[in-house]
């Protein structure tokens, strides 16, 4: 069995800050991290290949150039091959234009059974990328998938994640899966494997070694555009309250009640 | 649009390379140069001195004839015969999009014998009601809606298509997005139209809520959104409105649909209705505090919300750490909320946490770190041990 895992190195949003005076995104010394969607991605291929020695797990991303570092962590936590589309030409890609773009890797790569993917990355927060790229290519796609009960022979049983509950959807293969971290919890790199996953190549793709023509990527290949980026504004400073504990408290309530809002 | 730097006019005075938020701009001999980072935000634009960068006009390929589609469309979402709420918030900002565009407002409806809901809908303010109604569209399947609803935007055209942003529309959202060929902005929270040329302008928090972003759709049809719950106002209710009701017929074939629901399995967890609730009471990492146990934490925050009528929120920190189930969850991968108060106990006030929750009415903080980013936003603050403040707290209520 053949799995595809798709994978974004993201700024560790946790960690981003906001310069008060220009209200600008602080982005030095923010690291940049596997996607942590995308983590369980990644593990839920590789729990499938403890399972059975045929499976083979590889892994896609589109990043630029130092998006390698991520791909080797994946190879070190256990993934057979890495693969990183790359290029001038896909920057400024919306969600549209990125799905085109991976599953244009994917077709590339050649023939699969699953494809992974996290749910959501954590800087664009959008969702859209999984389901599109399984749009592209034809095939059914689940999102939200909290747990794989059963691989058949030509279909998947997985319990899909609702705000209040889940569903449990058979889905035919090949298909696309989009994992939740209440899927499993990702495992770490093992010691040995990652002097292995430095000397590993990561195979780098443009454009042409994936057949996209360069209007079809990218910018240029984008529905939507940003007009304009600001930062949230503000809110302005509360009130301190003070004293002991009582005295915080019995404040509060007056001050509540005053406002009608208790 | 893409930022282009004017070789001629840059004085190198790198003041483009400090405002970027997205470190996209270098300085090559002395000349501002726009990197692969760029997500052509224009910031850039309007910092520079000497006009020496500008937004251009990309030429972009498959652009459709945008003077075809007409009226704004919004996505009804029903389980077990009941619209979501976030659909009926939808239909009131559509009717308000509708009004500024000088268009109708239409609903989608997909379901299985659920015609009650098409008068409710009408009551709601829709001017029509297009009804999708076949036994495979009972509840939600990707393949089925995709098709029925994709068959209908390629029919009547419509300019804007708007779904909420639920686990149902951001699944059904970015498969039709594709299969239309336009675009589609997720989790927006405020939408407008721009008076001259009518387009819809979207705007949405990305970067975690720490950078807020307005996108436009302007060469494809339709323009489509998906809204976070909660966010938008319900409309009032119309008792007796009537509209126009159009059938979609929709057959299905063999392979049409490649997925099927087994079976549906309701939360064993008590429903939290964050988004309804008058008052959140909201518990973080700082519940693990000396001797408390966050199972403890919780339990006293119940009480303080059971006293105001309210519920227990959460943030994700403590859903990590497997505290509290997710579906209490406030922030930006949680659930947006605006509640008349919001208690924030022994949360920090991570950016993505904040971005959930900085729009409710009254926002009181309690935090021993009184340097606590929470502090930021809150209306009132009180520094202290919430294990001593909360009980003082469900005393003085009496």
């Amino acid at each position: 069995m053949k799995i595809i895992v798709c994978a974004k190195q993201v700024p560790d949003t946790n960690e981003v800050k906001i310069d008060p005076v220009k209200g600008t995104l602080i982005r030095d010394g923010v690291p940049s991290i596997l996607n942590p969607d995308d983590a369980n991605a990644l593990e839920a291929a590789l729990e499938l290949k403890d399972k059975s020695a045929d499976v083979s797990v590889a892994v896609l991303s589109m990043g630029p150039p130092q998006a390698t570092y991520m791909l080797r962590e994946c190879l070190a936590m256990g993934a057979d091959e890495a693969y990183l589309l790359s290029s001038r030409t896909f920057g400024g890609a919306d969600t549209c234009a990125t799905s085109t773009t991976i599953a244009a890797g994917i077709r590339t790569i050649g023939a699969y059974d699953i494809i992974f993917a996290g749910r959501q990355a954590i800087d664009g927060d959008t969702a859209q990328v999984g389901p599109q790229t399984a749009q592209r290519l034809g095939i059914p796609s689940v999102t939200y998938v909290q747990k794989i009960r059963e691989i058949k022979d030509g279909s998947i049983i997985v319990e899909r994640q609702l705000e209040d509950g889940y569903e449990v959807i058979e889905v035919k293969t090949p298909c696309l899966l989009t994992a939740v971290k209440e899927l499993n919890t990702p495992r770490y790199m093992s010691v040995s494997s990652i002097e292995d996953a430095y000397k590993a190549e990561v195979n780098i793709w443009d454009e042409n070694n994936v057949n996209l023509k360069a209007e079809d990527c990218g910018l240029k290949a984008s529905p939507t555009q940003i007009l304009r980026s600001f930062a949230p504004a503000p809110k302005g400073k509360g009130e301190i309250l003070t004293g002991t504990n009582t005295e915080m408290a019995v404040s509060l309530v007056g001050k509540l009640q005053e406002l009608h809002v208790i | 649009m893409a930022v282009k730097i004017i070789n001629d006019k840059c004085k190198g005075c790198t003041k483009c390379v400090k405002e970027c938020p997205f470190d996209a701009i270098t300085m090559i001999e002395k000349i501002a140069n726009i990197g692969p980072k760029c997500t052509n935000c224009g910031a850039c634009v309007d910092v520079c001195p000497f006009g020496a960068i500008e937004n251009v006009q990309v030429d972009k390929k498959g652009e459709v004839d945008i003077t075809l589609y007409h009226d704004v469309w919004v996505f009804m979402e029903q389980r077990d015969g009941e619209l979501a709420k976030v659909s009926v918030e939808l239909l009131g900002e559509g009717g308000r999009l509708a009004k500024e565009i000088g268009c109708k407002l239409a609903a989608v409806l997909c379901g299985d014998k659920v015609d009650n809901l098409v008068s409710e809908i009408f009551e709601y303010g829709a001017d029509k009601v297009y009804y999708a109604n076949a036994p495979e569209l009972k509840s939600y399947n990707t393949d089925a809606y995709n098709k029925a609803i994709y068959e209908a935007i390629l029919k009547y055209k419509p300019e804007v298509v708007l779904l909420g942003a639920t686990h149902v529309g951001r699944d059904l959202g970015p498969c039709l997005a594709v299969q239309c060929g336009t675009g589609l902005t997720a989790d927006c929270t405020k939408l407008e139209i721009d008076p001259e040329n009518k387009q819809l302008q979207q705007t949405r928090p990305a970067f975690g809520g720490n950078l807020m972003a307005t996108i436009l759709i302007p060469n494809h049809r339709p323009q489509m959104a998906t809204v976070r719950p909660g966010v938008m106002e319900k409309p009032v209710k119309k008792a007796g409105a009537k509209g126009e009701l159009i059938d979609l017929t929709v057959e299905f074939k063999d392979g049409d649909i490649r997925t099927k629901v087994l079976e549906i399995v309701k939360g064993l967890t008590e429903v939290v209705s964050l988004t309804d609730a008058k008052v959140i009471v909201s518990g973080g990492r700082g519940l693990q505090s000396g001797d408390h146990t966050p199972e403890e934490g919780f339990a006293l925050l119940k009480q303080l919300a059971d006293k105001l009528g309210g519920v227990v929120g959460s943030s994700r920190a403590a859903v990590d750490a497997g505290w509290i189930d997710h579906s209490h969850q406030v922030g930006q991968t949680g659930t947006t909320v605006k509640p008349t108060i919001y208690f924030a106990c022994g949360i920090s006030g991570a950016i993505q946490h904040l971005a959930g929750m900085q729009n409710s009415g009254y926002i009181v903080a309690i935090n021993k770190n009184d340097g606590a980013p929470i502090f930021d936003v809150a209306d009132f603050g009180l520094v202290g041990d919430l294990y001593k403040v909360v009980p003082e707290l469900i005393e003085a209520l009496g």
